[in-house]
């Protein structure tokens, strides 16, 4: 053991605490602060990178240990966050060579990406706030990473969505940003509530949250019993696998899987380094990385399931990529792609390698990015029919671009290569082990890989190559400064030996990541006492897979850098003429396979508002309707009440007072005040009285 | 004299002295109520640190004779799930006088009725009497109807009287019940409207109407079923439930800042509060004949609320529906009968109450310089007021429950809670928190983001003054507190929860 409990608890909480510090610094008095305040994000980040790296060197470097973990739990160190009587939430840090592996990717590339904001942003009003936003995502993503159970790391995947909201719609005063904004955190809304109630089940199911607790109690096969629990006709195995699936639906959005994939492309109204942070190397990828953590839960249904929205997804990303202009579009609908690579890898059975193309990917991504960011602050547009030729003028973007575009294809010898190339031999593998659709995910990459090199050196010889397109804009680039093409060098060096090896024959189970990041027992399995593959089996397929899939990557890869040479380099074939041969499917493409207008204001949005619209009709007029009949109906009966009371009640009253009157008129007549009238009356009275008493 | 007696009548006090204050002391007047409303938030502080949270029983006890030829007692006390809701109406109410600084006409009125209403909620939430609990719901409702109808909008008084009679409506039913308990249970006890005492012989079954004529059976119904309905009808009135909400769209509106602030901050709890108290408290044995009605009721809430909001171009008729949906939670989460779900129904009162509270003086805010809540008449404030807009962002994230924020930790309890017992329809709740989210922030990019709109200029539209940031930033504290820190809530809720849920188990 590297360090004591209390210091590893202790590091871990300043990791995602002190971004969290600089976030509270710089919103409150970033204005105030020398240079904007940036230097207080920078410190932060860096200080949560050496403290990252730190523990890296000690676990990863130091012990080398597969099988190392540390759960503050069993070390008496978590925090009673709820604590009822049927539901108590422990929340402590749980840390394992995945997660040391993912702290020290997303603070290095984050502390790279902080200090080219400082060129990128540079002279921006909101200058400040900016850095404060990027300090809090990283507080989040690195909060996410951290936490040892899944309702924790759902708070923070939803911080993370609200930083990324924040940064999508960081110019907020223009029209676009903001709008986009709203799409990106609706569309993850959608996926998030899934991953709640797949939560909600996970809980039902077990009785507990925290990882290592949820494994063990689904690997001992405690289940409640059927009768006693919500929906008591499905299975326990049927209620497991949607409980995967639906906590893999909160994958989908993050991760911007299909079908919930269309905010990513609209994410990149954003500033570029907010597309390079959390749009290509961590938010993104914290799907991946949550199926990752939670792979032991899921049942081979539900891994089915990830397989195949997973190739679906690396399809359609790499097919979108080929056909759009702006140079940020390309590079996030490459990064659709490449998540459902990993996706895909990890459905396939692949655990190391989709994780493995996480960490990969994460750096050539970032460096990609922060490379379109550079060319984009040079030439003042993202239209890469505005650049071209830029490779003179801009040649440490240029040669780091490149790079990256090598680890991307996966050239071998590059990182992108190891971890790829991983995935295809997964697939090939599955494929060959079950047979008839299991192909689809092989097939899928396969395709995808020749895509995804076409796109991608199309992008290169369009913005770096050939004659400059755009040639005031030319004139004007010039290479960025220091500042920013020294994180684009880092960046590009991750690409180029992230795999730790540089041999393209190299033992795929001695690669570094192989060895330290062994995929888990599937606890599903263990727990309904599935029938699983022995691990001689899997190394078997695997084995026969790895030079097949190498050979098939190679073809893609050869082919798809041919074709874009031709069409863009030596230009011996013209675009337009390829676009009009495949008219109605470059239409789709297009269109974006029509997903936007599916939900758009003419398609599900435009239901609801519309369903809105009549509830809220419904509403005032009936219901309140109603209401206001009520109210009336009293009133008119009040009416009636009082046209009564007037006439009949007051009228008898009324009566009351003519009727006196009118005895009094008759009677006053008798009241003469004359001594001879009462005389006469008085003698008329006794003569009545004496007859009648007579 | 206890504390609770002190926290309820001190306001009183600011009633006499802002009387005598002359005419044209305004500012006098304000600063009176100021701390008529103080006093009181510190005393209940003071309560919720003594407060002890190891028992369900009740606390801060006061009991004194009152008309005895009744047995009306004059009877205060609190336990886990009044004492928060103490806490924060002496809070809202203190942070009312200042959101109706600005009020110019008839401040002396204005300042006296904001207090009585506060000694009329506090009163409701402390009384163990019946009878005087149904004094205090009177005397809540007087004040409200004046503030709403003098110092309103332009229809202020059909607002007003509209909100008068539907809630008396609902008095009126409880009112029957109350007099029917009280005639079926004086013949057994000497004071025949104390609560505790009218629960336990009602849970005991001592209590069950068979001394009054035909055995308090009416039209098949047994007699507590009656009441059991009357008291919900009350309540549901003031919650408010669907289909009885369409007074609140309206008195919301027509309300000015502060008193729309009380009403959904407190006065909707007050609905709430009732149903946990008596519907489920004293009724444990009739509550689950009703459970599946009232999780469906609550269910209509959340999803009819979020959408009707979402229709809405009235930035304050938006807010006030949002409170209809948010306050589904309660129900759906109450009527599981699940720890997790009725401890996320008591959370969902204060949290909401504070984010809700929140909303309406952002909405306040708005309408004091642009004088209009057209949602699409504003455009871009954001650019020229970043600080107003940072409150916002803060208290919208807040009511769309965002993790992190009080709201996300009373929703997401109530989902577990009562997922185990409704699976089907707590999986359509969270389409409601999808709406929600919806129409929140569509909201806020209609107000507050994209290119400002031309009629707002920096001199026209200022940013928060520092008295606006003083109504604020407590609430937005709170809401982030009670998001990080839930437990210091669920502490004090948890004994009294779980001696409802027990209640309903063992019925």
């Amino acid at each position: 053991m590297p360090f004591a409990d209390q210091t590893l608890l202790t590091m871990g909480l300043a990791i995602f605490l002190v971004p969290l510090l600089a976030f509270t610094v710089l919103i409150h008095f970033g204005s105030r602060l020398p240079k904007g305040g940036d230097w207080v994000a920078q410190a932060g980040i860096v200080t949560s990178a050496v403290l990252a790296l730190t523990i890296f060197w000690n676990v990863i470097v130091g012990l080398y240990d597969p099988g190392w973990t540390w759960w503050s739990a069993e070390a008496g160190l978590s925090w009673n966050w709820i604590d009822l009587a049927d539901l108590k939430l422990p929340v402590g840090l749980y840390l394992d060579n995945l997660s040391v592996i993912m702290l020290t990717m997303v603070t290095v590339v984050a502390s790279c990406i902080f200090f080219f904001s400082a060129g990128y942003m540079h002279g921006d009003p909101k200058y400040p706030r900016f850095f404060a936003y990027l300090s809090y995502f990283c507080f989040a993503m690195l909060g996410l990473v951290l936490v040892d159970n899944l309702l924790f790391l759902f708070i923070f995947w939803e911080l993370v969505g609200v930083g990324s909201y924040l940064l999508i719609g960081f110019f907020h005063e223009e029209e676009e940003p903001p709008r986009a904004s709203l799409k990106a955190f609706m569309v993850n809304r959608v996926g998030d509530v899934l991953f709640l109630l797949g939560i909600i089940i996970a809980w039902q199911l077990v009785g507990t949250l925290n990882y290592p607790a949820m494994f063990e109690a689904l690997a001992a096969g405690n289940f409640p019993d059927p009768a006693s629990r919500a929906f008591s006709s499905l299975s326990n195995h049927q209620l497991l696998t949607l409980s995967g699936v639906l906590i893999f639906c909160g994958a989908i959005s993050k991760s911007a899987q299909v079908p919930l994939h269309t905010w990513l492309p609209d994410a990149m109204a954003g500033p570029t380094p907010v597309s390079a942070l959390i749009h290509a190397a961590t938010m993104v990828a914290a799907g991946v990385f949550m199926v990752g953590r939670m792979y032991p839960w899921f049942t081979p249904e539900a891994l089915m399931f990830v397989a195949g929205i997973g190739a679906v997804t690396a399809l359609v990303g790499a097919t979108m990529g080929l056909v759009s202009f702006d140079i940020k579009k390309v590079l996030a609908y490459s990064t659709m792609s490449q998540l459902g690579y990993m996706m895909l890898g990890l459905g396939v059975g692949g655990f190391v390698a989709g994780l493995f193309h996480l960490i990969t990917h994460a750096f050539f991504k970032a460096c990609l990015f922060l490379g379109s960011g550079s060319v984009i602050h040079a030439v003042h547009s993202q239209d890469m029919r505005d650049m071209g030729g830029l490779r003179k003028k801009m040649p440490r973007t240029y040669w780091t671009f490149l790079l990256a575009t090598l680890a991307l294809a996966g050239v071998p010898c590059f990182a992108g290569y190891y971890s790829k190339d991983q995935i295809v031999a997964n697939a090939l593998a599955w494929g060959l082990s079950h047979g008839a659709a299991h192909w689809v995910p092989f097939l899928f990459a396969s395709v995808g890989a020749f895509l995804t090199t076409f796109y991608m050196f199309r992008l290169v010889f369009m913005t770096f190559h050939g004659a400059p397109q755009n040639a005031e804009k030319y004139a004007h680039a010039h290479e960025s400064p220091a500042l920013m093409t020294i994180p684009l060098m880092i960046l590009a060096g991750f690409a180029l030996l992230g795999g730790g090896t540089m041999n393209p024959l190299a033992d795929v189970d001695h690669l570094w990541f192989n060895e330290l990041v062994p995929a888990p027992a599937s606890a599903a399995a263990a727990g309904l006492g599935l029938a699983v593959e022995s691990a001689e089996d899997v190394a078997h397929h695997l084995h026969s897979a790895h030079y097949p899939a190498l050979f098939t990557s190679l073809l893609a890869i050869v082919a798809g850098f041919l074709l874009a040479r031709r069409m863009y380099l030596v230009k011996s074939t013209d675009p337009a003429a390829v676009t009009r041969r495949f008219g109605p499917l470059y239409g789709l493409v297009v269109n974006k396979y029509h997903f936007d207008d599916m939900y758009g204001d003419r398609g599900l949005v435009g239901g609801l508002k519309q369903v809105n619209g009549a509830l809220a009709w419904f509403d005032r007029n009936i219901v309140d309707g109603v209401v206001n009949a009520v109210g009336l109906a009293g009133r008119f009966i009040a009416f009636v009440m009082g046209l009564f009371d007037k006439y009949v009640i007051d009228g008898l009253v009324n009566s009351m007072r003519t009727l006196t009157r009118l005895c009094s008129s008759i009677f006053r007549l008798a009241q003469t005040g004359n001594a001879r009238d009462y005389l006469t009356w008085t003698l008329v009275g006794v003569l009545i009285l004496a007859f009648w008493l007579a | 004299m206890s504390l609770l007696t002190l926290i309820t009548f001190f306001p009183l006090l600011g009633v006499a002295v802002i009387l005598f204050l002359p005419r044209e002391s305004k500012e006098a007047a304000r600063t009176v109520a100021a701390a008529a409303t103080a006093i009181p938030l510190i005393l209940a502080t003071m309560l919720w640190v003594q407060f002890d949270s190891t028992t369900s029983a009740y606390q801060f006890v006061e009991r004194l004779p009152w008309i005895a030829s009744l047995g009306v007692e004059y009877h205060v006390g609190i336990d886990g799930l009044s004492m928060p809701l103490v806490w924060l109406t002496s809070l809202l109410l203190f942070l009312a006088v200042f959101a109706s600084w600005k009020i110019e006409t008839g401040v002396k009125g204005y300042m006296m009725l904001l207090c009585l209403l506060e000694v009329g909620i506090n009163g409701v939430f402390c009384s163990l009497d019946l009878f005087q609990f149904y004094v205090f719901w009177e005397i809540m409702l007087l004040p409200m109807y004046f503030l709403i109808g003098i110092w309103g909008g332009k229809r202020r008084e059909y607002a007003a009287i509209k909100f008068f009679l539907y809630t008396l409506a609902g008095s009126v039913l409880m009112l029957l019940g109350v007099v029917a308990l009280y005639l079926a249970a004086s013949p057994m006890t000497a004071t025949p409207f104390s609560i505790p005492e009218l629960s336990g012989m009602i849970a005991s079954g001592a209590l069950d109407g068979s001394n009054l004529p035909n055995g308090g059976v009416l039209f098949g119904w047994p007699f507590l079923k009656w009441i059991f309905v009357f008291f919900f009808i009350g309540f549901a009135i003031k919650v408010p439930v669907v289909p009885f909400h369409t007074w609140l769209p309206d008195a919301h509106v027509e309300a000015p800042t502060a008193i729309s602030v009380v009403l959904a901050g407190i006065l909707l709890k007050l609905g709430t509060y009732g149903i946990l108290r008596f519907n489920i408290g004293m009724f444990p044995n009739t509550a689950p004949e009703f459970a599946t009605i009232g999780a469906a009721l609550g269910l209509i809430g959340i999803i009819y609320g979020a959408c009707v909001a979402m229709a809405q171009t009235d930035f304050k008729r938006l807010v006030a529906y949002s409170s209809v949906s948010h306050m589904g939670y309660v129900l759906l989460g109450a009527a599981a009968f699940t720890t997790a779900g009725m401890n996320g129904a008591a959370m969902q009162m204060f949290t909401h109450g504070t984010s809700s509270a929140l909303l309406f003086l952002i909405v306040g805010v708005a309408y004091d310089r642009a004088h209009h809540r057209e949602i699409e008449g504003f455009g871009g404030l954001g650019s020229i007021a970043p600080v107003y807009l940072g409150i916002t962002t803060i208290g919208m994230f807040a009511a769309l429950g965002l993790p992190g924020m009080s709201g996300f930790v009373s929703e997401a309890l109530t989902l577990f809670g009562a997922w185990q017992v409704y699976p089907v329809m707590t999986s359509l709740a969270v389409l409601g928190i999808v709406i929600t989210a919806a129409f929140i922030l569509w909201a806020l990019q209609r107000v507050f983001l994209g290119p400002l709109n031309e009629k707002y200029t920096k001199e026209n539209f200022a940013d928060l003054s520092g008295r606006e940031l003083f109504t604020m930033v407590p609430l937005a504290f709170l809401c982030i507190l009670f998001g990080v820190m839930p437990s210091i809530l669920l502490d004090v809720l948890g004994p009294t929860v779980d001696r409802l849920v027990a209640l309903v188990g063992l019925a």
